[in-house]
């Protein structure tokens, strides 16, 4: 009698770990898609999962083998996570009310847990058939949406997007705190192509309007691009080891590596302050060895942002680009290190910032795009992060770009200076012809009026003097670009047990 | 034909390339002057130079194009 009941389960277990028909398994295979068993397995340590509940979810439901989606428990660098993952091959990974279910059900443990939550999206959307009981209910799909923005800040949250994640769907990697999208499969979208030509009468390919490379370097719904499945799962995984299990932990400290060897820091940084260079290259030099993981690297890049270690210890970095639109601070440059900002202080990851800024952009075209509401909220943001925060001032930091930067009156633990620092409300080319533009004008003799606003720029350049600005405690300090490493990581310990509440309140008003 | 627009707006400062010269992927072709920076444009791949839709001391605006290549 028992081997026939052990038979039983068996057989279920094979037919549920199998999947839908092997139709859709080759189907899968031809656009290079792995099984979500195989995905699990090289998510996580060593291909163990252990805990997986519902796995019989509809498994007596007609032709179903199981639902379509697969909730685990395992661990991912030794660290304890939970994670649900759509399985394509059954009805294309749709939600149906046990799918729904399934998903809110993991999120729960997830919370009571108090460990990171995974989402390993392939979905269709939902399955129109089954609205009534998964879409309007009180354990419907919004309830998935709703515990991810209860559970925002609370344990990480972790997007890997394989293939469509439609309509409502696409709401669970807009709630995440990384989304990382494989390369032509991955697409989010509201309305399908074939929807918009429909009911808006555009024609357009997925590729255009929802595909990965897009939303990485356009939309900004996307922080990575992975060339394919292998490479964004080791991305989710490498992602999570800058990262504590949750909001009251921190992350762990690893042994120091030197930084890869190059030109020194003095070197990269040229002295003429117009002149753009490679943020790249100082971070290189300033990181251990391979640490630096870029959150949205295609997207507004003339702002860095991305996470790393000095001397072992995790780090989040906020770094103009001046190689890119000159450093200059836009609308989307805002948005990504406002984002990348609350996301390193709720989860205690330290935050350096290295500015070499013009300021933020001027003109119609971003006045129009609300530059003022979007900088309004990068500063918010950067004010209210109660993480160790440190302001480098590398070269320029000029208007409201040293606010965005951290500056002075932000409390930051300290603002330190290279020697080749500039602060000031603008740099002295516009500062002259600001203050003394009708002088100049007057000046007939060409001549003079060089000599004139050479004399102007000297004086303006001399009044702004880096060592003017920490004589009058303005700067806490002015360190040579060859020990700025070594400052860094001294000051990162000092500051580790800092300790405050920001404000008391329920919450601000966003200027978003 | 593959146009080279401008990434923010400024002032063009300086053109880099003549009609008829090839450029390779990651060259500059124009240099603009904006927020008192210099912004090099690059081509993001190679080809011919067949028009020059700027001169220096234009005004351009973030997306108008600058060069075009064949």
């Amino acid at each position: 009698m028992t081997v026939k009941l052990d038979e039983r389960l068996k057989e279920n277990i094979e037919k549920i770990t199998a999947g839908g028909a092997s139709k859709y398994h080759e189907k899968n295979a031809a656009q290079n898609k792995m099984f979500v068993r195989e995905r699990l397995q090289l998510l996580f340590d060593s291909g163990e999962y252990s805990v997986e509940d519902a796995m019989f979810a509809n498994n007596q439901a007609g032709d179903l083998p199981a639902d379509g989606v697969v909730t685990a428990i395992g661990k991912v660098n030794g660290q304890t996570v939970c994670v649900m993952a759509n399985d394509s091959t059954v009805k294309a990974g749709s939600w149906g009310a046990r799918t729904v279910e399934k998903i809110i059900r993991i999120q729960e443990t997830a919370k009571k847990l108090k460990v990171p939550m995974l989402y390993l999206v392939d979905s269709a959307g939902a399955r129109i058939t089954d609205q009534i009981d998964m879409f309007p209910n009180r354990r419907g799909a919004g309830k998935i949406f709703y515990n991810q923005v209860k559970m925002s800040g609370m344990i990480p949250q972790v997007c890997i997007l394989f293939g469509p994640s439609a309509a409502g769907g696409a709401y669970i990697p807009a709630f995440c705190d990384i989304v990382i999208m494989v390369d032509q499969n991955a697409s989010m979208y509201l309305g399908s192509p074939r929807m918009a030509e429909k009911v808006i009468g555009e024609k357009v390919t997925l590729e255009e309007m929802g595909g990965a490379r897009m939303h990485c370097s356009v939309s900004g719904c996307g922080d990575f691009l992975a060339l394919d499945e292998k490479e964004a799962i080791s991305t989710a995984r490498n992602y999570l080891s800058y990262f504590p299990a949750n909001y009251k932990e921190k992350p762990e400290q690893t042994e120091s590596r030197d930084p890869i060897e190059g030109r020194q820091l003095e070197a990269i940084v040229p002295e003429n302050q117009n002149v753009p260079f490679d943020m790249y290259e100082f971070i290189d030099r300033l990181v251990d060895e391979g640490s630096f993981f870029e959150m949205k690297k295609l997207f507004a890049q003339e702002i860095v942002t991305g996470f790393a270690r000095i001397s072992g210890r995790v780090v989040g970095l906020v770094a103009n680009q001046p190689k890119v639109k000159g450093g200059v601070l836009f609308v989307d440059s805002a948005d990504k290190a406002a984002r990348f900002i609350t996301l390193c202080d709720a989860f205690s990851i330290p935050i350096i910032f290295l500015a070499d800024v013009p300021g933020f952009m001027i003109g119609t075209k971003v006045e129009r795009a609300g530059i003022i509401r979007h900088g309004a909220k990068l500063i918010a943001a950067m004010s209210d992060v109660t993480v160790p925060k440190i302001s480098v001032i590398v070269r320029k930091a000029y208007g409201a770009g040293l606010y965005a930067m951290a500056g002075p009156a932000f409390e930051p633990d300290c603002c330190i200076a290279l020697p080749t620092a500039q602060i000031a409300v603008m740099g002295p080319e516009a500062a002259v012809n600001a203050v003394y533009s009708n002088k100049i004008n007057e000046i007939e003799d060409p001549k003079e009026k060089i000599q004139f606003v050479q004399q102007k720029h000297q004086e303006y350049k001399e009044h702004i003097d880096i060592y003017k600005l920490a004589s009058e405690m303005i700067i806490d300090d002015i360190v040579p670009a060859s020990s700025l490493r070594e400052t860094l990581a001294g000051r990162l310990a000092f500051y580790e047990s800092k300790e405050m509440v920001f404000s008391e309140r329920k919450h601000p008003v966003y200027p978003v | 034909m593959k146009e080279i627009t401008a990434s923010m707006a400024g002032t063009v400062w300086q053109v880099l390339v003549a009609e008829g010269d090839t450029v390779s992927a990651g060259q500059s072709v124009i240099i603009l002057e904006s927020m008192k920076m210099e912004i090099p444009i690059d081509a993001s791949e190679e080809g011919t130079v067949a028009e020059l839709k700027v001169a220096s001391g234009d005004f351009v605006n973030e997306g108008d194009v600058l060069v075009v290549l064949k």
